[in-house]
């Protein structure tokens, strides 16, 4: 025993060697999941005549293996919004026991307001900005169908940085890529909405579904489909991709010379 | 063949391992398409090369010729495509000659390859190779580090994804020249529009069978300038100067031939 | 603890409460930024404001939308912006560019509710720098300029670095395509460059001196700086948003960009 109270308790370097303080927790930034794991690839969406349609394939991987084939990545809210979820499914999974806890909080209180898309999108947006400016993002980019407070068809989309942007349609993932080339040749900007029927808008989801499924490697043939409309959200979440065209496959014989 | 000289490799290395940035090379951000039909083949490009997010040419062109039948379309670097096509070209030639027959798209697809394959890369040009020969129409792709693809439609660039989109939800076996010329040129206004590397107009050219090759330069041009709105011509004077010296035409015959020009306004717009 | 670090002993004996090793700070491959492009710019007149955004919003090579505003209306009376009389625009990273609008259009709104009198411009920009400055180690990632009228109904327009310097001007550009668009407004609004023909020689040459534009000249400016920024910047189209802001209130112009 000595006259240093700090001391006591703590191991003597002359004996024990000095301790190595790597082990203890440090004032660098806490370690957080970086990166995502099991994750969701394209959300595809656009607007019609009295309503939203929305797609994703049900498909989860991890990394590059084809882990879960029957993983919904649309979310009811209520019946008015539908929110499709790409990124990680963990974090998703998260998301939604939030939107569950807010649906029964606002089922419960005596307002008698629901929620509506435009709200909805607002909430998650600033919940994903709030969580990457504490660099604990949660890895997801989502898409929100529904209506907005005038009754209108609404679509927006949010990201794990917090970045919103709205448009008659929306891709996220690969869908950025691939679907958004179909559905703004087939839907220009120019064209108003209410032209777009609701059986055009699911058909070219389903087109766009389909060419997801010939090129993106991290994609499934099995997808989800829902329409939003004042009627309420039909959602169908077995759906098959068919009438597939491999026609291009039978003329091709190699990569340069082959012939046979 | 002429190779590289690599005079300036270990200083360039070492200022560049001592920050200096590399040199920016032009690239053709780039959308490049081809199609097969019944005839024939066509490829499409648009018309953007860009310098990082700035635009250093609004129509250049990116549909390079090998042969009167065999003709090229090249993403990447600008300068990589345009050499690596037009040394292809040289030596396609020099092999119809010693052969004595017409080249075939498949000696120039695997010249290339070899060639790309060389130089691991560093070569940057992302080729659509097509033509027609004795067997046919041919549509090849090469990408720079020599691996090639032979497919009735392909895409390349940036642009390849939104290209790609339009023939895997429109393109369908068995096409004729109007359709696939039509088919191509909405591939490439897809990347125009969708992808930023890509823009400004449509090239297309169609390769026959037994027809000469058509170069359709500019056969779309979607995206005219908007008019500008004010005059931005000076009244002379506005520029300040602290010296000037006038070379006289008299002078300068002492050392070119001066030719007088025919006095057509038109020729070139000098303010007096 | 200060004593028994400060001074050791000739005896003592080492207690290891010095830590030995510095403790690497953890990597993260997490970026909590992003650039969405576009380019916005700022003129002033004698009796007004404006202030122009190109919108498009962009994520690499891709078109987010082709309309999300970046020309914002700071403390209206209600969700239009009615009633507001300072506009402001952001651009950069428009997540940071969203959370910064809504603060300062909070602020205004307080401000008048609070001292039952509207603020005034110079005070609103004053309080957007600190606004900035507050986060000066995780700066909000925005090129911002502010306009509205001073107390003598004069146009005033003030511009901003990320971090909060700013400065009152009669013209800036600012965004992607600023380094494109600047250099004309220095040579156009300011005179920059231009002489009065035959009004000396040499250094006596006098140079043409600046004097506030028409609205009808300045509105002209814009719209042939913005289609000629879209020529030569790929990240720059879709559609140009201008806001003209005069004693008469605040007036929003739309005008289409080429979209390539």
């Amino acid at each position: 025993m000595n006259h240093f109270p700090e001391a006591w308790g703590r191991p003597r370097d002359d004996i024990y060697g000095p301790y190595n303080p790597s082990y203890l927790q440090t004032t660098g930034p806490k370690a957080y999941t970086q990166s995502p794991a099991v994750t969701g690839t394209s959300v595809v969406a656009v607007k019609f005549n009295g309503g939203v349609a929305i797609a994703a394939d049900n498909l989860a991987s991890y990394g590059s293996l084809s882990r879960f084939t029957d993983v919904k990545r649309l979310r009811k809210f209520g019946d008015t919004a539908v929110i499709g979820f790409s990124g990680d499914v963990s974090d998703m999974q998260y998301i939604d026991r939030l939107l569950d806890s807010i649906d029964i909080r606002e089922n419960y209180s005596a307002h008698g307001n629901t929620l509506n898309a435009k709200n909805l999108h607002t909430y998650l947006s600033k919940v994903l900005y709030k969580r990457r400016s504490e660099f604990n993002p949660l890895w997801n980019h989502i898409l929100v169908a529904g209506f907005d407070d005038n009754k209108k068809p609404f679509l927006s989309s949010a990201d794990l940085l917090g970045t919103t942007f709205s448009a008659p349609h929306l891709a996220t993932g690969f869908g950025a890529h691939l679907a958004i080339p179909i559905l703004r040749r087939l839907f220009p900007e120019e064209r108003p909405v209410e032209e777009i029927s609701k059986d055009e808008a699911v058909t070219a989801l389903r087109e766009c579904i389909k060419v997801l499924w010939y090129r993106d490697a991290r994609s499934l043939d099995k997808y989800s489909l829902a329409v939003i409309t004042a009627q309420g959200i039909d959602i169908q979440e077995d759906q098959q991709v068919e009438a597939q065209s491999w026609a291009f496959a039978e003329t091709i014989k190699g990569y340069g010379a082959q012939v046979n | 063949m002429a190779g590289f000289d690599f005079t300036n490799y270990n200083r360039n290395a070492a200022l560049h391992a001592k920050g200096v940035p590399l040199p920016k090379a032009t690239s053709t951000g780039t959308t490049i398409v081809g199609c097969i039909f019944d005839n024939g083949v066509v490829i499409a490009a648009d018309t953007r090369a860009t310098s990082g997010p700035i635009v250093a040419d609004k129509n250049c062109e990116k549909l390079h010729y090998i042969s009167p039948k065999i003709w090229c379309a090249g993403a990447g670097t600008a300068a990589d495509t345009e050499f690596t096509t037009a040394l292809i070209s040289s030596n396609v030639e020099l092999h119809a000659l010693s052969t004595g027959r017409p080249p075939r798209v498949i000696t120039c697809m695997t010249m290339l390859k070899q060639w790309l394959f060389r130089h691991q890369g560093h070569i940057g040009a992302y080729l659509v190779v097509a033509g027609t020969d004795v067997s046919g129409p041919g549509l090849y792709t090469v990408h720079a580090h020599g691996s090639t693809d032979k497919l009735p439609y392909v895409t390349m660039g940036s642009g390849s994804l939104a290209a790609m989109s339009v023939f895997e939800s429109m393109w369908k076996a068995q096409l004729n020249r109007e359709e696939a010329v039509a088919l191509c040129a909405e591939a490439i206004k897809a990347g125009i529009f969708n992808d930023l590397g890509s823009g400004s107009n449509v090239d297309v050219c169609v390769i026959e069978n037994d027809k000469p090759t058509q170069l359709l330069r500019n056969y779309l041009r979607p995206n005219e300038r908007g008019q500008k709105e004010r005059n931005y011509r000076f009244p002379k004077g506005t520029t300040a100067y602290l010296n000037q010296k006038i070379i006289s035409k008299e002078d300068m015959r002492k050392y070119v031939t001066v030719e007088e020009a025919s006095g057509d306004p038109n020729l070139m717009e000098v303010d007096m | 603890m200060t004593t028994f670090m400060g001074q050791p002993h000739s005896e003592a004996i080492g207690y290891s409460f010095t830590q030995t090793a510095s403790v690497p700070i953890k990597e993260h491959s997490f970026y909590p930024y992003t650039d969405n492009g576009g380019s916005t710019l700022g003129i002033t007149g004698s009796d007004f404001a404006i202030l122009a955004g190109d919108t498009r919003s962009v994520a690499g090579y891709n078109i987010n939308s082709r309309y999300v505003p970046k020309v914002f209306k700071i403390g209206g009376d209600d969700e239009t912006g009615d009633g507001a009389h300072i506009l402001l625009s952001v651009v950069g990273f428009a997540a940071d560019g969203q959370a910064l609008k809504e603060r300062l259009d909070a602020v205004v709104k307080m401000y008048k509710y609070q001292h039952g009198k509207s603020m005034s411009v110079g005070a609103c920009a004053q309080r957007l720098s600190t606004i900035l400055y507050q986060k000066r180690f995780f700066p909000y990632y925005v090129h911002a300029i502010l306009a509205g009228l001073d107390e003598d109904g004069k146009g005033a327009l003030y511009s901003y670095d990320p971090v909060g310097s700013y400065e009152r001007e009669q013209c800036r550009a600012a965004g992607s395509a600023a380094s494109l668009i600047m250099p004309f407004l220095d040579n156009q609004v300011n005179f920059k460059n231009q002489y009065i023909p035959g009004s000396g020689e040499g250094h006596a040459l006098e140079p043409k001196r600046a004097e506030p534009l028409p609205r009808d000249t300045v509105e002209r400016l814009v719209r042939d700086a913005f289609t000629s920024a879209v020529e030569r910047h790929i990240e720059v189209g879709d559609g140009l948003q201008m806001m003209v802001i005069t004693s008469a209130g605040i007036e929003e112009i739309y005008y289409p960009l080429k979209k390539d």
